[in-house]
């Protein structure tokens, strides 16, 4: 970093102007959600929020229009699918990974290419045979058929391997020597060691888990089953009749938990991203 | 305390043999050191002894008993390596404690042996720290701490020095020889240092690629090599070493300028003619005049000595090494102190002994 005593405007006039460019759009959300309906439908919306309605928020959160759910059973939905994603990716591609970095088998390099060539064929390329088998195993309508399509990650299995691959040898060697199992050095060595890159591993598969739509809203009719980012689309009916400040304020909760875990996670995030060698 | 054998020990990777058979015997409480150039097979000997590499053929014996086929873990084998490989993420206690966790010694055990070897490398202020609180000379310490805890039949140290800068690696060195005299544990110590390799030492095995070349005491390797290849490698500068052919009755080598050497030892066999290469060190080479002519290249003053590089009238290089003096001429005469002259066959490299 280059540091000098004068303050850089111009470096700072694009930082505030791209910090406008992400937070403006949050902000108008937000400012509707606080306003009636009818003025956001005809379009004289202001910018600022009036703080008198702050109650939306809970009146969104527990009371649920007809035949759909309240917002927090939703929000629990898109939690447990973006945890349950974010982990079984994880769990998945660090085996995989671990297999195709340290060990000798037959097929090992045919195993590699498989998993890259499944890059190409992300859910949306794969959706109808997927929701085939989904239905074959009748797992259509269950939280199983909403998680376990999404957990196969060559994405994360590639990530892991270079991470992998950059551990020194003699690190193997030694646990090797103090007598550590291929099971005793994955849990006691590799995973700690790669603990920043599994941190930004996590945020970055939550944030995807909790976005999911196309998948979600296929596999899952029981409205149940609806996650917030369903339930917001739902809630989008006849242009007259959409609840505009609900509709806003729930898309306001529907982004917090993602900033949340982001701003949890963010050293061990940026850490993990920038930190090549330990 | 124990015994290492190896017998007839050999390593291919594919059609590449790296290890072409060595034999080695360690009393127990013996240090040997392997030197030797990058790729003559030291490493590898030492990971196959390790447990870290499969031989292709042949036996490894800790204390009479084959450990060939066991686990690095299962062998009573402890190995220092060159770059630490300390675990990032523990504690110095548990990178040394580690091991014995795995082997389920008792929490109290586990203290004890760590403490004391902690002890024993002053490292008892820096158990709480991570590796990379720690600066490479204690990092080294912490890596042969890992290895003493375990107690282990015999230690190997994979060049375990080369990390560190000069100075340290001087005080590291007479450390480990030290620790290594009061354990009396066996031990295999590869370098490519030749400094380390005569001074740690009680045996030294030179080895030139993938085989054995000679194996005998610092001292004696020094004196008398066993062959070009060794008697270039050990010591430094370099030895000296000249095409000659053997003088009238074996009493001497005549070097290609006509110089004639009388041997002081007594006299070499063969006809009359014999192809030999005769060497001498670069401090066994006096300037006076009457000698070998030579015409001086580089001069390098190192304090006490300076070496003066030259070249004979055959272009060969000639190095010698003089006390310090003035000024240093553009030619200059020197004798070969005949006592100090190692006499080689000049076909097969190997040393010719007088009879």
């Amino acid at each position: 970093m280059i540091r000098t005593g004068k303050v850089d405007w111009v470096a700072h006039s694009i930082l505030l102007l791209g910090v406008a460019l992400f937070v403006l759009p949050v902000w108008l959300v937000f400012a509707g959600s606080t306003q009636d309906s009818a003025d956001i439908a005809r379009g004289d919306m202001s910018i600022v929020p009036n703080l008198s309605q702050l109650g939306i928020y809970s009146s969104v959160l527990t009371e649920a229009a007809p035949g759909a759910q309240p917002v927090w059973r939703m929000m629990m939905v898109s939690f447990g699918m973006a945890l349950v994603i974010a982990f079984g990716k994880i769990f998945i591609s660090i085996m995989s990974a671990y297999a195709v970095t340290f060990f000798r088998f037959p097929f090992k390099m045919l195993c590699f290419w498989t998993i890259f060539i499944t890059l190409m064929l992300p859910v949306e390329v794969r959706i109808v045979p997927t929701f085939k088998v989904m239905a074959g195993f009748n797992l259509i309508n269950t939280f199983t058929g909403l998680t376990v399509p999404l957990m196969a990650s060559a994405t994360a299995t590639l990530l892991f391997r270079q991470t992998f691959l950059a551990i020194p040898d003699e690190l193997v060697e030694a646990a090797r020597t103090d007598g550590a199992g291929p099971l005793r050095f994955l849990k006691d060595i590799l995973v700690p060691v790669s603990a920043a890159n599994l941190a930004a591993m996590f945020v970055i598969l939550f944030v995807y888990g909790w976005n999911q739509y196309m998948w979600p809203l296929l596999v899952a009719t029981d409205p149940r089953l609806d996650t917030i980012v369903i339930g917001i689309v739902k809630m989008i009916g006849h242009e007259a009749l959409t609840e505009w400040n609900r509709v806003m304020a729930t898309a306001v909760l529907a982004m917090l938990p993602p900033v949340v875990v982001v701003v949890l996670m963010q050293r061990w995030f940026v850490k993990g991203l920038t930190e090549g060698d330990k | 305390m124990a015994t290492l054998q190896l017998e007839n020990l050999k390593k291919s990777f594919g059609t590449t043999h790296v290890l072409k058979g060595v034999d080695l015997s360690l009393a127990s409480g013996e240090m040997l050191v392997i030197v030797g150039a990058s790729g003559c097979g030291k490493s590898t000997l030492l990971r196959l002894v390790a447990g870290l590499e499969t031989p292709t053929s042949g036996q490894i014996m800790v204390d009479g008993r084959d450990v060939a086929q066991l686990d690095p873990a299962q062998r009573d084998i402890a190995m220092v390596f060159q770059n630490y490989a300390l675990y990032p993420h523990m504690t110095v206690f548990d990178n040394m404690a580690y091991g014995l966790r795995i082997r389920g010694l008792s929490r109290e055990d586990i203290g004890k042996r760590v403490q004391d070897a902690a002890n024993t490398l002053g490292l008892g202020a820096l158990l709480k720290r991570t590796p990379r609180q720690l600066s490479g000379g204690q990092r080294q310490r912490v890596a042969m701490g890992r290895a003493i805890v375990r107690e282990p039949k015999v230690f190997l140290f994979d060049e375990p020095l080369s990390n560190l800068d000069a100075a340290l690696r001087v005080q590291m060195r007479a450390e480990i020889r030290r620790l290594q005299r009061r354990m009396r544990v066996t031990s295999l110590y590869v370098t490519h240092d030749q400094v380390e390799a005569m001074t740690l030492g009680d045996r030294l095995l030179v080895m030139h690629l993938g085989k054995p070349v000679q194996l005998a005491t610092p001292m004696e390797v020094f004196e008398k090599p066993a062959n070009t290849y060794v008697a270039g490698f050990i010591g430094a500068p370099s030895m000296n070493l000249m095409p000659a052919k053997l003088g009238h009755g074996g009493a001497s080598a005549v070097l290609e300028d006509g110089h004639v050497i009388t041997f002081a030892d007594g006299r070499r066999p063969g006809q009359d003619g014999r192809k030999l290469t005769v060497g001498i060190r670069p401090e066994h080479l006096r300037p006076e005049p009457g000698g070998i002519e030579i015409f001086i290249d580089l001069v390098e003053p190192l304090g006490s000595e300076t070496v003066v590089i030259g070249r004979m009238k055959n272009g060969e290089l000639v190095s010698v090494k003089i006390p310090s003096a003035g000024s240093i001429p553009e030619t200059m005469s020197v004798v070969i102190a005949p006592e100090h002259l190692h006499v080689f066959d000049g076909e097969t490299g190997l040393r010719v002994e007088a009879v």
